[in-house]
């Protein structure tokens, strides 16, 4: 079965027509060739596919694309729209937050979903007073990205940067 | 992936009709489970009935001083709830023990309760599981058992045997806080208590709630409950962060001004086929010293009839003292904070 559908990437309105299979994330690579989402394992464990999906971060491999039509998602290419490095992206730069850089582009678009969270108020499972206010250091960073793997063990590096932005 | 199509009703009403019209429909939340199953294979419907939007989002308050959690809550909300983290603390911590960030965002309330088992062999097709293939045998008696349970599971005989757990953090908390289930059906909505929803697996391990085909959940209703606000979740992983529990304990307490204890709420997860409400340990725990010794001795209680697995190759064994542990820990933390507040 396929279904119409648009979706709005990096603010670029798409039309498209797929099998009801496809995933966001397929439908961004393979339909739209927008390959800045990355598949790692397809099956929502290692976070690379990570975006933006209506502001929230969101795996875009478990998202069935028929379900999310007229969504606005923003992938880690649309955070630096004219070639300007959005300041976490400039961060992971200024820290060698990568080796193979093949994580990096769900673990930005995670750190940004997670520092909006953060602002909110959102706790962890580590902030110590839930009803409190919410103060990001490394401990908190670490477990408010642990939906985001790195093969290459950049972790260290990675709240590195996160940590510069989140001050 | 085998074709589905795919529907959007207008109305749960609507959605209700379709899944139970079709034995090959399944609803469609978050996704986070039920997407994995479609590309494991595990999962093959006619259709996909996409209920997002059609059940509540919101989070209300209960005229008798409880919360109603529409069912189409993502876990990330529930759990920022000031009320929720104010007033039923053990449950905004077993959501956060949950998942990741992402899938937080992603997952429902919905959804979460009927998230199915992680056992490794359900999820291999090329491996005999009766809970996926009736009949078939369990791989995980004399495999490599884990995260397997300990309580209520069915070893023999061999053509029903399973020892699946349930995964979800969320549920164990709501178990111990008494939360009901709104449920929606051909003939309307019915409320269950949520340690009725789900079930051992007896000898059928292919149904893991008492849920007919086409029943929808709504919401869950949260009662008010003094003791909620002094509770705790503890959950104990092979990782710190981003793992299914080996064992978790969700637990409220109330201790007076000797020192005894006067009210106790206990649920545990990891352990059993359901969120496992600890009556045994409650009953343990009342009218007794906040104590360890106390602790252990409802943990003692609660374990009476628990039989691991003993696979050759890992077993579970091991969360025996576990859940002794975890269970003293978690009470030992909330004495010493009704102690701190009494002072």
């Amino acid at each position: 079965m396929k279904l119409d559908l648009t979706l709005t990437v990096d603010g670029h309105h798409h039309s498209l027509t797929v099998d009801t299979r496809t995933t966001v994330l397929d439908a961004l690579r393979e339909h739209l060739d927008i390959t800045s989402p990355k598949k790692g394992c397809d099956h929502g464990q290692c976070g690379a596919c990570t975006v933006l999906l209506d502001g929230r971060r969101t795996l875009s491999c478990l998202s069935l694309a028929v379900a999310h039509d007229g969504a606005e998602i923003t992938t880690a290419d649309g955070l630096a729209p004219d070639g300007e490095l959005h300041p976490l992206q400039q961060a992971f730069v200024d820290h060698d937050a990568y080796q193979c850089g093949y994580c990096t582009p769900g673990q930005i678009c995670s750190a940004v979903g997670m520092l909006d969270e953060a602002a909110h108020g959102a706790p962890s499972v580590v902030t110590d007073d839930l009803t409190g206010d919410v103060r990001l250091d490394r401990a908190e960073i670490a477990e408010r990205l642990s939906g985001n793997l790195c093969r290459c063990g950049a972790y260290a590096h990675i709240v590195d940067a996160v940590e510069q932005v989140a001050r | 992936m085998k074709p589905f199509a795919y529907e959007r009703p207008h109305d749960a009403a609507g959605a209700v009709a379709t899944v139970t019209a079709d034995p090959d429909a399944a609803f469609l939340a978050g996704g986070t489970n039920l997407v994995d199953h479609l590309k494991l294979g595990l999962a093959a419907p006619s259709t996909l009935v996409d209920v997002t939007g059609l059940t509540s989002t919101e989070i209300t308050d209960l005229p008798e001083g409880g919360l109603r959690i529409g069912a189409g809550v993502r876990n990330a909300d529930f759990a920022a709830d000031e009320r929720v983290r104010a007033r039923y603390p053990a449950l905004a911590h077993a959501l956060l023990a949950g998942a990741s960030g992402q899938l937080r965002n992603m997952a429902t309330t919905g959804g979460n309760l009927l998230q199915r088992t992680r056992c490794v062999y359900f999820q291999d097709l090329t491996t005999p599981c009766n809970k996926r293939e009736p009949g078939s045998g369990c791989s995980a008696l004399d495999g490599w058992a884990r995260h397997h349970a300990v309580l209520g599971a069915t070893h023999e005989p061999a053509d029903v045997a399973c020892v699946a757990t349930h995964p979800s953090d969320m549920a164990v908390a709501l178990v111990a806080l008494e939360a009901q289930v709104r449920v929606l059906g051909r003939d309307g909505e019915r409320a269950i208590p949520l340690t009725d929803l789900h079930r051992l697996p007896g000898d059928d391990p292919t149904r893991d709630t008492t849920l007919a085909h086409g029943e929808l959940i709504t919401a869950v209703d949260l009662p008010a409950s003094p003791i909620a606000a002094h509770s705790t979740y503890r959950k104990v992983r092979d990782r710190a962060s981003y793992a299914f529990a080996l064992v978790s304990v969700a637990a409220a307490l109330a201790v007076d001004d000797g020192g005894t204890i006067t009210d106790a709420r206990v649920a545990l997860g990891g352990v059993a086929h359901v969120p496992w409400r600890a009556t045994a340990a409650e009953s343990a725990l009342v009218g007794a010293p906040a104590t360890d010794d106390t602790y252990r001795a409802a943990a003692r209680a609660e374990l009476v009839d628990a039989r691991p697995v003993e696979s050759p190759r890992g077993g579970t064994a091991f969360k025996l003292p576990l859940v002794t542990a975890t269970l003293a820990a978690a009470l030992r933390g909330l004495a010493e904070n009704s102690a701190q507040e009494a002072r």
